[in-house]
């Protein structure tokens, strides 16, 4: 890759050491990826702040970063901690304390406390073709097939390096090159609700081994909840970054999803019949989905215990509304700054099995923290528990 | 006998090889304590990682992947050197990038070779030197 005096500078530590460590991230991505130089970036959102997930280590070079002087170039963003900072929850004082300790780092460095990883529905959207540098794998996702903006699957780290930095390397889906399919998903199976969606994600993520799929038979007018769930999906089980919804190519290679593969992707995910507790959110819940929720549960009551995960910005405009209210006297609660995925509120010791719609809460939640999933549509989930 | 590679992150290692064909979730997958896959789905469910060459097609899923990477190298249970056999993704690069674990792309024909040496010698084969700084993989 080829480096300008500055950025050569920069590497070699004259900028302070956070900016070289970040040059290194960026240099080894760059090798990695072929890149021939870096370019600006308008955007960072970074992940990596749920002490659950990043541990003693990832705490350590954080200070280290923010005390080298780390500070950010770009807008950015940041993804869910461990649990809501209002509303503080029964957990080890251990963990309490050093997760608000990581979230000191990355205020230090400068990036907003959005606590979200759904930064594109709480913050304003750059224009068209703009280059981003999204971690958070649905983000990523979302952002190049839905919002048309431009970022690579990064990582924690190298979302954080670009944050500091300014600039990424030129790269995959950063070039026109790869943004367009040579492979293709056929669509042969009743795509409905979003569940149904969030299946086709996660089989799309295992199977496709190029960072661009083209994805036929397929209403480009769908709902967004729908977007979101195939976005999480595909970010959750691979590496593809990036799906277009078209008309099928002669030339291009194809894959179906039929029923037989819909039925075999569902019967990994789903391991159980019923669960303990509902929840919903991960991603986590943007207003409309909240809107739509309420819609469905207005005037009843959850007959278990039913969880809400959602942006701080999004609880708030919800209360203004007097939405939150008909949910909370439904039975539901409301958790702020945090997200079912690898969430330490939902542990082995007090549930064996939980109910979601959500596909990229049941792999985490089965492969991570070991809990049985019954997945069920949003519809389904509020008729069968709901009285 | 020697195997060409492209270098990621520089380093030298030894170690045996661990051969997945199936990609990892890092975040998911991984116990950072015993450096253990654990994960019923997966071929290596239950090995370790510790003091091995890791050789798997790339990482997948979740970008907090980079951090578990370094998690399990302070841990003292990271593979010594890692072997990407379809792409270096950005999460493996950046987590080795950090965690200064030797990081190395092999082509189709010479990931044939090694996977041959591999079935060949067994689990028990002697360690394999990977010299990321000389793009090589020497197999004895």
């Amino acid at each position: 890759m080829q480096l300008t005096r500055e950025e050569e500078k920069a590497i070699s530590g004259e900028y302070g050491e956070a900016n070289a460590m970040a040059y290194r991230i960026l240099v080894a991505i760059g090798e990695a990826t072929d890149a021939q130089n870096l370019i600006p970036i308008k955007w960072a959102h970074v992940s990596g702040v749920n002490y659950n997930t990043i541990g003693d280590s990832g705490l350590n070079f954080l200070r280290k970063i923010s005390e080298d002087g780390g500070r950010i170039s770009v807008k950015s963003s940041l993804n869910p901690m461990g649990f809501d900072r209002r509303n503080i929850p029964d957990l080890p004082q251990d963990f309490i304390d050093k997760q608000l300790e990581i979230t000191t780092y990355y205020e230090r460095i400068g990036i907003t406390p959005t606590f979200s990883c759904i930064p594109y529905e709480i913050l304003p959207i750059p224009e068209s073709g703009t280059q981003v540098s999204f971690a958070e794998s649905n983000a990523a996702v979302l952002a190049n097939s839905h919002l048309n903006l431009i970022t690579n699957k990064e990582s924690a780290l190298s979302a954080l390096a670009s944050a500091i930095v300014g600039k990424a390397p030129y790269s995959d889906l950063r070039t026109e090159e790869y943004r367009n399919p040579t492979t293709e998903i056929v669509n042969e199976s009743d795509i409905e609700n979003e569940l149904d969606y969030g299946l086709l994600g996660y089989f799309i993520g295992k199977t496709m081994k190029k960072s661009c799929t083209g994805l036929c038979n397929l209403s480009k007018k769908t709902d967004f909840w729908n977007i979101k769930s195939l976005s999480a999906g595909i970010g959750t089980s691979g590496s593809c970054g990036m799906f277009k919804i078209k008309e099928s190519s002669k030339n291009n290679e194809k894959i179906s999803f039929g029923d037989k593969e819909f039925k075999e992707t569902k019967d990994e995910l789903n391991t159980s019949e019923d669960g303990q507790i509902i929840t919903f959110g991960s991603p986590q819940l943007g207003f409309e989905e909240i809107c739509k929720i309420t819609a469905l549960i207005e005037g009843k009551k959850f007959t278990k215990p039913c969880k809400i995960f959602c942006p701080r910005s999004v609880f708030d405009k919800s209360e203004e509304c007097g939405i939150s209210s008909i949910l909370q006297k439904s039975g539901a609660e409301f958790i702020c700054d945090a997200c079912t995925c690898l969430t330490p509120l939902i542990k082995k010791e007090n549930y064996d099995s939980i109910i979601t719609n959500s596909v990229k809460a049941a792999y985490y939640m089965k492969t991570s923290n070991k809990i049985s999933v019954a997945l069920k549509d949003v519809k389904t989930i509020v008729k069968e528990y709901s009285n | 006998m020697k195997i060409k590679c492209k270098k990621i992150v520089g380093g030298i290692a030894k170690g045996k090889l661990l051969f997945s064909d199936q990609p990892i979730n890092f975040l998911a997958m991984l116990d950072l304590k015993t450096g253990q896959i654990m994960d019923t789905n997966h071929k290596l469910n239950n090995l370790a990682l510790k003091d091995n060459i890791l050789v798997f097609p790339n990482a997948i899923g979740s970008s907090v992947g980079a951090y578990t990477i370094f998690s399990l190298k302070n841990n003292n249970t990271s593979p010594n050197g890692i072997i990407c056999t379809n792409s270096v993704d950005i999460t493996t690069a950046s987590g080795c990038a950090i965690s200064n674990i030797p990081l190395v792309y092999i082509e189709k024909n010479n990931y044939e070779i090694l996977k041959n040496h591999y079935e060949e010698k067994g689990k028990n084969s002697e360690d394999v030197l990977l010299d990321a700084e000389n793009e090589s993989i020497i197999l004895n």
